[in-house]
């Protein structure tokens, strides 16, 4: 092991906090959802990547800029949310179904994706993919900058509007105790589909920075499960900046540990976090 | 079947159906059985391999002494992680499941980067099949299929027997099964290590069986999203449930992914889980298999069961024997504080042998905590509750209700998903008297008909109203024939003609012997039942003594009707 030098782990560390908004993008849409709806939605993932493609097909073969995408990915994705939920509420399924019938979802929404797009790696190319500011000596990538942004603007609007408006006091109410909140006139189906869509359009907006960002492939879907949970999960069901929070704080200590040991130790590092944290803290969340 | 000479297909494809469902059974031993979700299965799964793997394959060791290895080291690799999981008392659900699958993903991390493995996979492919027929196809056939009648026996043997039971109530409430008298950590940790001894040994075949293993390939989540969906598709409250489940999914990925549609394959698998999981959330299944038939039947209750007469007491001491009682139970100083609220201030109070205490005060005075504490759902901060001579306090809850303690819940807490019966007789196995499943039943039918439920003896707690679900508290709390039982409301919420009944009732109880705490709003059962009485107020002992002496006491008065205005 050799010590690396302090510009190579400043880098790291800056690479640490750009993947970490990305596990905090997709763990946005995914934890509020859990904290708040009781479905843990595996098929977050598969929506992510759906978008991801769409943008790509929109972007590389339509010609249209990627970031113009979103004026379509959103409403299609929020939708695509409120049927979900609406699906899964119709046959009250309880939280660990919901995980179990959102991975068919996911293996069809898979499969759809190897259909019309292959297996092959699929990367977009843009006006924003190789653009890199200079900031001291430390390069930033463009389309990683844009995910680091958008996961801050959505998360502090999200906890804003959870916050100060009516219908978030109603989500948040409906989320501690439904049958009491519906009793004080909440209307339960109309919030929770409209969190759900909220959720979907979430996805929608992660992939399009994944496909900014990463090289696409289906059999990826399943590959950013395992760290995003544990992001959600230290970050605090329900919560929107808490995701992101934590999201950074894996990745910083995963791009360090890849810096010190090699890239393959990586996982261990947020894995061992989750562990812990999900065996020491003192109560539910 | 590999003596018949059929192609090598048949005996692979058999191979596949028997590896999945010994790995969709020992999962469903522990999962299926107590709810504790796993997604980590893979791991156990991947030890196995990993440990053949390298045995055979590094050091040459002969193929079949690795099994046991295999089964050694993920048993051990699950009961390390159940015996620091299983302590943490909100692991459990969904965080149960995250956990178990990042453990995969640690373990993976480990093999992956150390000489387990260490990057480029292990080769098995100089290693013999041992020759268990004509064929080394047959030869895993034959392992399979042995491996996969075993699992499934251990599976149904643990469903009918006292662990299986014990599990059952694990699932449906953990807390109500340990102050029941079930060893909910122990035999979680059993049925976890049983689990993973068996994937373990699934894992050394397969790792034989594909000859190459890579990190990557093993420690994936296929594994246990695979079983998970096998075995909830069968029915996991059942023994067979996962088999069929792994039987009906590897038929249908195999008609569907051999053929060049792979694609529309994985898309169909898909649907049928969503489907699966909306439609028939219970499994193929469902209830119908999950009936539990104990094989008693009805008529051999007729007689009274013998093992009672023993402890009848014949005589009812008058009241006022009372005082020269021995003490039963002595509770001193005991405290309880749920986030700074003082439940229980510092109660002292004795319990006399043969009596009926009731235990009175308004609401939030402590009576149900003081219960609770006593039984051991909850932690006391302070005090002891010394009980033949050892002080419950400081024992686990299932070892209190050996001990010969026994409660209700003012809430019925039965267990949804056990019969009527099966939930006495959980109680009967479990309690003080830890009878064997079959004398249960019988003991189970008795005290049904002693508190007129022998009628819904087949039913799920589900369809009983309120009267009924109230007294199979009661019922429950008699088959663990207990020396102390603690009636938390017992009462409340029935109708004036049911409480009559229930006064009866407990009547007979004190005049079989047992020690009564009746803790009650309706006074008028207090007055007609207890000899003696203990007012809380705020957590504290506010009076004790003979009923119509506390009653009297103006201090009493104004604690539960408040002060008096001129």
């Amino acid at each position: 092991m050799t010590f690396p030098s302090g510009t190579l782990l400043a880098q790291s560390a800056l690479s640490g906090v750009f993947i970490g908004s990305m596990y905090g993008l997709l763990g946005m849409g995914l934890g509020l959802a859990w904290g708040l709806l009781h479905i843990i939605n595996l098929a977050h993932f598969g929506f992510a990547f759906l978008a991801a493609y769409l943008c790509y097909q929109l972007a590389s073969v339509g010609g249209i800029d990627p970031l113009l995408t979103l004026a379509l990915i959103i409403p299609l994705f929020f939708a695509l949310g409120m049927a979900v939920q609406w699906l899964l509420s119709r046959f009250s399924v309880s939280p660990l179904n919901s995980l179990l019938a959102t991975f068919g979802l996911t293996a069809i929404i898979e499969a759809g994706i190897q259909y019309f797009w292959t297996a092959d790696f699929r990367k977009l190319e843009s006006v924003y993919s190789g653009q890199k500011l200079r900031v001291g000596g430390l390069f930033v990538p463009v389309p990683e900058l844009l995910t680091l942004v958008l996961a801050l603007v959505l998360g502090f609007s999200i906890w804003a509007a959870m916050r100060y408006t009516n219908l978030g006091r109603a989500l948040r109410a409906l989320a501690e105790d439904a049958p009491m909140a519906a009793a004080f006139g909440v209307n339960r189906r109309a919030h929770a589909l409209l969190l759900a869509g909220v959720c979907g359009a979430l996805a929608g907006i992660a992939g399009v920075c994944l496909a900014l960002s990463f090289t696409l492939t289906p059999s990826q879907i399943y590959a950013w499960v395992g760290v995003v949970f544990a992001a959600v999960m230290l970050g605090g069901l329900g919560s929107p900046l808490g995701p992101v929070a934590a999201g950074m704080v894996v990745g910083v200590s995963e791009a360090v540990t890849m810096a010190f040991a090699s890239p393959s130790w990586a996982p261990i590092v947020s894995f061992s976090l989750l562990i812990a944290l999900l065996l020491l803290r003192p109560g539910r969340t | 079947m590999p003596f018949l000479h059929l192609p090598a297909f048949y005996e692979s494809f058999l191979y596949i159906v028997f590896h999945w469902i010994v790995l969709a059974t020992s999962w469903n031993i522990l999962s299926g059985y107590s709810g504790y979700f796993s997604f980590g299965h893979g791991a156990f799964f991947g030890a196995g391999v990993y440990t053949t793997a390298v045995l055979a394959g590094k050091y040459d060791v002969p193929f079949l002494w690795t099994l046991p290895a295999a089964a050694l080291v993920a048993a051990l690799l699950g009961l390390g992680l159940g015996a620091v999981v299983f302590r943490v008392r909100h692991v459990r659900g969904e965080l149960f499941a995250l956990l178990t699958l990042a453990a995969t993903f640690v373990l993976a991390t480990i093999v992956l980067n150390t000489p387990i493995d260490g990057g480029p996979g292990v080769y098995l492919s100089a290693v013999p099949v041992p020759k268990l027929a004509p064929t080394p196809s047959g030869s895993f056939y034959m392992m399979a299929l042995v491996l996969a009648i075993g699992t499934i026996a251990i599976a149904y043997a643990i469903a009918r027997a006292r662990l299986g039971l014990g599990l059952f109530a694990i699932h449906d409430d953990e807390d109500a099964a340990e102050v029941m008298g079930v060893p909910a950590y122990r035999y979680k940790l059993v049925a976890f290590g049983v689990s993973c001894a068996l994937a373990g040994v699934a894992g050394g075949i397969q790792a034989l069986f594909v000859s190459y293993v890579t990190a990557n390939g093993t420690f994936n989540i296929t594994v246990p999203l695979t079983v998970v969906l096998m075995s909830v598709l069968g029915g996991t409250r059942s023994w067979i449930g996962p088999a069929i489940g792994a039987t009906a999914i590897t038929i249908l990925l195999y008609a569907t992914t051999a053929a060049d549609q792979a694609v529309a394959g994985k898309a169909v698998v898909g649907a049928v889980l969503v489907a699966a999981i909306l439609l028939m959330p219970e499994g193929i299944l469902g209830r119908t298999f999950a009936r539990r038939g104990r094989g008693v039947p009805p008529a051999s209750s007729a007689s009274p069961v013998p093992v009672h007469t023993d402890a009848v007491v014949a005589a009812i001491e008058s009241p006022s024997a009372a005082a020269e009682r021995t003490v039963l139970l002595a509770v001193r100083g005991v405290a309880k504080s749920f986030k700074g609220v003082r439940a229980l201030d510092g109660v002292d109070l004795d319990v006399r042998e043969g009596e009926v205490l009731g235990v009175i005060g308004p609401n939030g005075s402590g009576k149900s905590t003081l219960i609770n504490v006593v039984s051991g759902h909850f932690r006391a901060d302070a005090g002891s509750a010394r009980f033949g001579g050892v002080d419950l306090l400081a024992l686990p809850a299932h070892r209190i209700a050996r001990a010969g303690v026994a409660r209700t819940y003012q809430i019925p807490r039965p267990f949804a998903h056990l019969t009527v019966r099966d939930n006495v007789a959980l109680a009967a196995m479990f309690g003080g008297t830890a009878l064997d499943p079959r004398h249960a039943a019988e003991v189970a039918l008795h005290w049904l008909q002693f508190t007129g439920l022998a009628a819904r003896a087949d039913a799920y707690p589900g369809d009983l109203n309120l009267h009924q679900a109230k007294f199979l508290e009661l019922a429950r709390g008699l088959a663990a024939r207990p020396r102390l039982l603690m009636l938390d409301e017992v009462l409340s919420g029935l109708t004036p003609a049911e409480i009559d009944g229930a006064i009866d009732l407990i009547l007979r109880i004190r005049a079989q012997g047992t020690t009564i705490v009746l803790v009650e709003h309706v006074m008028r059962v207090v007055t007609a039942l207890a000899e003696r009485i203990v007012v809380l107020d705020q957590g504290r002992v506010l009076a004790e003594g003979r009923t119509a002496d506390v009653m009297a006491r103006p201090d009493v008065a104004v604690a539960y009707l408040g002060v008096p205005h001129a």
